[in-house]
């Protein structure tokens, strides 16, 4: 059984590599100038702390994923992971709401706070973390229901009765994922129907319809055409005003694009935490460097 | 020639037409199955005509008249046919249903064909169907009411079945009078006398409660007599008349009409008629009881039976089956532990049925049912309530018998369940609970119904281990009736397998039973295929909605 939750993971990074081919040419050194954006200069120490990692190691049984990993991660900024298959960004970023606890074999040592809080202290309800930190994931995973139900789902989990607070949220939501004028007349449907860009902002949409505090994005992207990835990356520019946002990706100008800060990571270690511009224009880095030029691999 | 075969076999076209062959095969096979059995079931219900034959059983003896239905034929050796008188190294025979088990003893004989001289098909050639001593077949020649004759020639037919017709109504209200209400009466009047004995061991019968009980008993007792009397006006009423009729050979009988259910002339009728008739008897067929040993009338107490505890096995056998696959596919820690299990479940499923029927037995019934008896039902031993094979322990055999199946088929539907939704559901804070329950096992009840459509198919078709839990032959009322609690777990009950085997091997007349196994067998294909379609359309909706969910 061990195992087996080591392959799983080992071909959920596979698959990652096969969709990245079709998005980006990471053979060629990209044009850093033109894609990085202007005016985020800040610098870490300045940013207010969400997450804070400290000497974070992981374990899939005997072999080691993560090493002593530090980092903070800033507040109602977006964050991007890069880096090879198997680096380990994907376990760096299900750590953050406890989704490796699925996997029996996982071990952990150091802590990652939210807020100042250890969530794997034992007084965590991870349920109650996992409400706070929202994922989406690679491959949209819209439940078998409605379109409604979909985006309603957390809130029945939480309780939540009341037909016109659930109608508001809905529609709330489903505006901030974009998607509310596509599916407005179709709430009904089940939400199987929608196209894969469609189904990847719902999954937003049921993401920021409980008001997590922070939203991992698991390469939310890779599984979509190009059109539709353009989509997702404008949502994730206008989700930064209410949400920390931490993004995994393969895909460099993506992380150029999108994020505010980029982390490099290899074979489980973070090489490089940086503000994006100075990470894709300027790394300290030599391994980083032969990365984002294209010289790796 | 070699190279062509090689290519022939290179193409793949041998594994096609193989696999091919089998299929055709199976079809054939379930087709022919299902043809042969309706077809000499169904047939039994149509009135055949009715042969008169001046019979020679020797070459020179002198000519008897039979009559009867020509039901089959078939060509046998000369010993085997007796070495008759006839020329020949073959003889060829046909089975005649000639009736009137009362006069000659025997409602079935072979007759030798080259005996036959002279068949007719008279007009006024009738068959009775009596509730004793079978078919009569003969002419009508007259009718009695209170030892007056009210015949009069013209209108004797119609006057016959007006008599029948009303004989029969008021054979309606008898058996209304008997089983329902005066039933009731007695009922309530065991319960009554339970009550006493069980107010005896509370050491409670004061004569207050005493008298209580003796003036419920005494108003019963009113009741039963005004019941009685009533069927005392309905009996004399319904042996009041009867008929006299003779028979081929000349032979003359006097029958109450109290004995016949009904009376029809074949060869007078036209197809509609026949047609029509053929209705009313398969009707009969569906809904009424049995009569004779259940070698005529209906089948319907063995429906009825085959349904209910089909039904409250399935009742039993989901929730358990599910709640079982459940735990081992979702919380048992995988492991040595659970593999055993799950071999063992297997397992289960290939024990032969009639261990299940011992075990059934031996736990269910001895061991349970006596429990329960001593604990709650001390009043009626040692007379036994539930320590006596029944109803509810017959289902609860069956649904040990196919839990099996329900837990294999939930658990793959589990295992379909992609990860991908499981994480979304937990990654919005539900818990392992909210996310089985909202989320995993709607998308496992297309599965779990696949499950319980395999357990409805084996155990409906399952007889070995009812014969020992509950099934009997002939069971005096149904499980669910007018009597609170109306639905009584602890009777006895008719099913349609145990009625096949019944009518088949244990009765005095095989030869007029044998039509009746085929339309019983029929009838419990059909009920099973039925049974079936309906869990099957259930569960082709809800995989509709849940296909494209698996897929991605």
């Amino acid at each position: 059984m061990q195992q087996n939750n080591l392959d799983e993971i080992e071909t959920y990074h596979g698959e990652e590599a096969v969709t990245e081919s079709s998005v980006t040419t990471p053979t060629h050194a990209i044009d850093l100038g033109s894609i990085v954006k202007s005016g985020v200069e800040a610098n870490i120490a300045d940013e207010n702390v969400c997450i804070e990692v400290s000497n974070f190691n992981l374990f899939y049984g005997e072999k080691q994923a993560l090493k002593d990993i530090s980092m903070k991660i800033p507040e109602k900024k977006v964050t991007a992971f890069i880096g090879p298959s198997g680096c380990g960004k994907s376990t760096l970023l299900r750590c953050f709401n406890r989704m490796n606890d699925l996997i029996d074999s996982v071990t952990i040592e150091g802590n990652i706070k939210l807020e100042g809080q250890n969530i794997y202290d034992k007084n965590v309800n991870v349920a109650d973390l996992r409400r706070r930190v929202g994922m989406v994931f690679q491959k949209p995973n819209p439940f078998p229901k409605s379109i409604y139900e979909n985006v309603a789902y957390g809130l029945r989990i939480q309780g939540i009765k009341d037909r016109r607070t659930i109608d508001t949220v809905v529609e709330k939501s489903l505006r901030g994922a974009a998607l509310w004028d596509e599916v407005k007349d179709r709430l009904d449907d089940l939400a199987m129907g929608l196209s894969g860009g469609q189904q990847q902002r719902l999954v937003i949409a049921r993401a920021i319809a409980i008001e997590p505090e922070v939203i991992l994005l698991d390469e939310p992207a890779s599984a979509l055409d190009p059109i539709s990835t353009l989509k997702i990356e404008e949502l994730i520019y206008e989700l930064k005003d209410k949400f920390t946002i931490v993004i995994v990706t393969h895909n460099m100008q993506q992380a150029a694009r999108v994020s505010d800060y980029t982390a490099y990571m290899y074979l489980g270690e973070m090489i490089e935490f940086n503000d994006t511009s100075t990470l894709f224009t300027n790394p300290n880095e030599k391994m980083t460097e032969d990365y984002i030029t294209g010289r790796y691999g | 020639m070699n190279k062509h075969i090689k290519h022939w076999f290179d193409t793949g076209m041998p594994f096609v037409w193989l696999n091919a062959g089998a299929v055709s095969v199976s079809v054939i096979m379930v087709v022919g199955l299902i043809a042969l059995i309706a077809v000499r079931g169904l047939g039994h219900f149509w009135p055949s005509n009715i042969a008169v034959f001046d019979y020679y059983a020797e070459p020179n003896t002198s000519a008897e008249r039979l009559m009867g239905e020509i039901v089959d034929e078939e060509t046998v050796s000369r010993s085997r046919a007796g070495n008759p008188g006839y020329q020949g190294e073959t003889i060829k025979r046909n089975l005649i249903k000639s009736g009137n088990r009362d006069i000659s003893g025997l409602d079935f004989s072979w007759i030798l064909d080259a005996g036959i001289k002279n068949i007719s098909y008279p007009d006024d050639a009738v068959v009775v169907e009596r509730r004793e001593w079978g078919n009569f077949y003969g002419f009508l020649t007259g009718l009695e009411k209170d030892g007056q004759k009210i015949s009069n020639n013209d209108r004797l037919w119609e006057t016959f079945q007006e008599e029948i017709e009303r004989n029969n109504k008021v054979f309606k209200e008898i058996r209304h009078v008997e089983k329902d209400l005066i039933g009731a009466i007695n009922y309530k009047m065991e319960r009554l006398r339970l009550k006493e004995r069980s107010l005896e061991l509370e050491g409670e019968k004061t004569p207050e409660n005493l008298q209580i009980i003796n003036q419920q008993r005494e108003e019963l007792q009113r009741e039963y007599d005004s019941y009685t009397t009533q069927l005392e006006k309905l009996y004399s009423k319904f042996n009041s008349s009867s008929f006299n009729a003779i028979t081929a050979d000349g032979k003359k009988i006097t029958v109450s009409l109290s004995k016949v259910v009904r009376a029809y002339q074949p060869n007078a009728m036209g197809t509609l008629d026949k047609t029509l008739f053929y209705c009313e008897k398969f009707w009969e067929f569906l809904t009424d009881d049995p009569r004779e040993a259940n070698t005529e009338g209906g089948i319907f107490p063995a429906i009825f039976g085959t349904v209910l505890m089909v039904i409250i096995m399935a009742v039993m056998v989901t929730p358990f089956g599910v709640i079982a696959a459940v735990y081992l596919r979702e919380y048992a820690t995988q492991g040595p532990f659970t593999r055993l299990v799950r071999i063992a479940v297997n397992n289960l499923a290939g024990v032969p049925s009639v261990v299940y029927g011992v075990f059934g037995l031996g736990f269910f019934v001895y061991f349970l049912g006596g429990s329960i008896d001593q604990l709650f039902f001390p009043e009626s031993l040692p007379a036994p309530t539930f320590g006596t094979p029944g109803l509810l322990w017959a289902s609860l055999t069956l649904a040990i018998l196919t839990v099996p199946v329900v837990i294999v088929a939930t658990e793959e539907g589990l295992s379909r369940v992609p990860r991908a939704i499981r994480e979304g559901s937990l990654a919005l804070g539900a818990t392992k609970a909210e996310t089985m329950w909202r989320t995993v096992l709607p998308m496992t009840a297309s599965a779990m119904i696949t499950g319980l459509i395999l357990a409805v198919a084996r155990a409906a078709g399952e007889v070995a281990p009812l014969m020992l839990v509950g099934v009997v032959k002939l069971a005096p009322s149904l499980a669910l009736d007018g009597n609170a609690p109306f639905l009584h777990l602890d009777r006895k009950f008719m099913h349609l397998g145990f009625h096949i085997y019944d009518v088949g091997f244990q009765s005095p007349n095989v030869e007029a039973a044998r039509p009746l196994v085929y339309a019983t067998a029929l009838l419990l294909v059909v009920l099973i295929i039925i049974l079936n379609l309906t869990a099957i359309r259930i569960r082709n909706s809800l995989r509709e909605k849940y296909r494209a969910a698996e897929q991605s």
